[in-house]
């Protein structure tokens, strides 16, 4: 694909990525909100334990989410640093974003590792399904955004990535902050909402 | 190369914007924390927690995802479903917890 190609721009005058992102970020919306649906209407179902308020570690999470919440403040000083040809600020706040990334999933993963050990799986109860579902669901999306950055990072790194690739990192950057936001969903909806 | 060449089509705000937005996502989640903790809050939890987490929403969709300042077609691909989601999670809690509410009311009357 030529450059020209990727900075198209619609009848309506806005870039032609920028737009389908949108888009796909609002069916994002749709399928998140069917699985915290679903995790709110089997709430307080589940016939065994363990139950949430018997597992859930709140202190573990909210440091979860302090280092999402930071991830985001990275990811637009990343695009800003990118935006003024800054690359050196953009390579470490590209790699800083990502790695707070892997931080939140490495944490997600002890997360899920004590609640097996606890003996709470999918199949355990409806909490169980539903949690891992939605939860599992938000870290996949965490992997393919670290995936990502580190991508953009490495193209950095090659210089490939500089102010003319401006929309490319806010691009990924609305991704990253999608994620974000639904993790602020869910850390309130339910952590914290027991 | 300039702004709008690149597709850009809005002026992001300032790194001390993003600074700001920051502090204000750390102290609003330390309120959300705090208020789980304090018995005080037990009765208005729910409310309160629903508040600071839509307040944290925003500030992160209007400043770090740039709709505040951004082309308002974006808000509408991204508030239109966003609408119909919280109104297909309402319609399905009333479903399952509104027909038991009014199940047991009748039952009871």
């Amino acid at each position: 694909m030529t450059h020209a190609a990727a900075t198209h721009q619609t009848s309506m005058g806005l870039d032609n990525r920028k737009m389908a992102f949108w888009a796909f970020i609002g069916s994002e919306c749709l399928l998140f909100g069917s699985l915290i649906s679903t995790y709110l209407v089997y709430k307080g179902r589940s016939v065994v334990g363990p139950y949430p308020h018997e597992i859930l570690n709140i202190p573990f999470t909210s440091v979860s989410t302090f280092d999402l919440l930071m991830s985001s403040l990275m990811m637009v000083l990343a695009l800003a640093a990118v935006q003024r040809g800054d690359m050196k600020w953009g390579k470490i706040w590209l790699f800083s974003t990502a790695l707070l990334g892997l931080v939140f999933l490495g944490g997600q993963v002890i997360e899920f590792t004590e609640f097996v050990h606890k003996g709470l799986t999918m199949s355990t109860n409806l909490f169980g399904c539903t949690f891992f579902v939605l939860t599992g669901t938000h870290g996949a999306h965490v992997a393919i955004g670290v995936l990502w950055l580190l991508t953009l990072w490495v193209r950095a790194l090659q210089g490939k990535l500089g102010p003319a690739n401006a929309m490319t990192v806010e691009i990924s950057g609305l991704y990253w902050h999608f994620v974000d936001v639904v993790w602020i969903i869910i850390f309130t909806v339910v952590y914290l909402i027991q | 190369m300039t702004e709008r060449s690149e597709g850009t089509e809005h002026k992001h705000p300032t790194v001390d914007v993003y600074l700001r937005v920051a502090a204000a996502l750390v102290i609003l989640t330390v309120l959300e924390v705090g208020a789980f903790y304090v018995p005080a809050f037990r009765p208005v939890l729910v409310p309160v927690l629903l508040v600071l987490s839509a307040a944290k929403f925003a500030l992160v969709v209007m400043f770090y995802m740039h709709l505040k300042a951004d082309n308002t077609f974006f808000t509408f691909l991204f508030g239109a479903p966003l609408l119909l989601a919280v109104g297909v999670m309402a319609a399905l809690l009333f479903l399952f917890f509104g027909a038991l509410t009014l199940r047991g009311a009748a039952g009871a009357g």
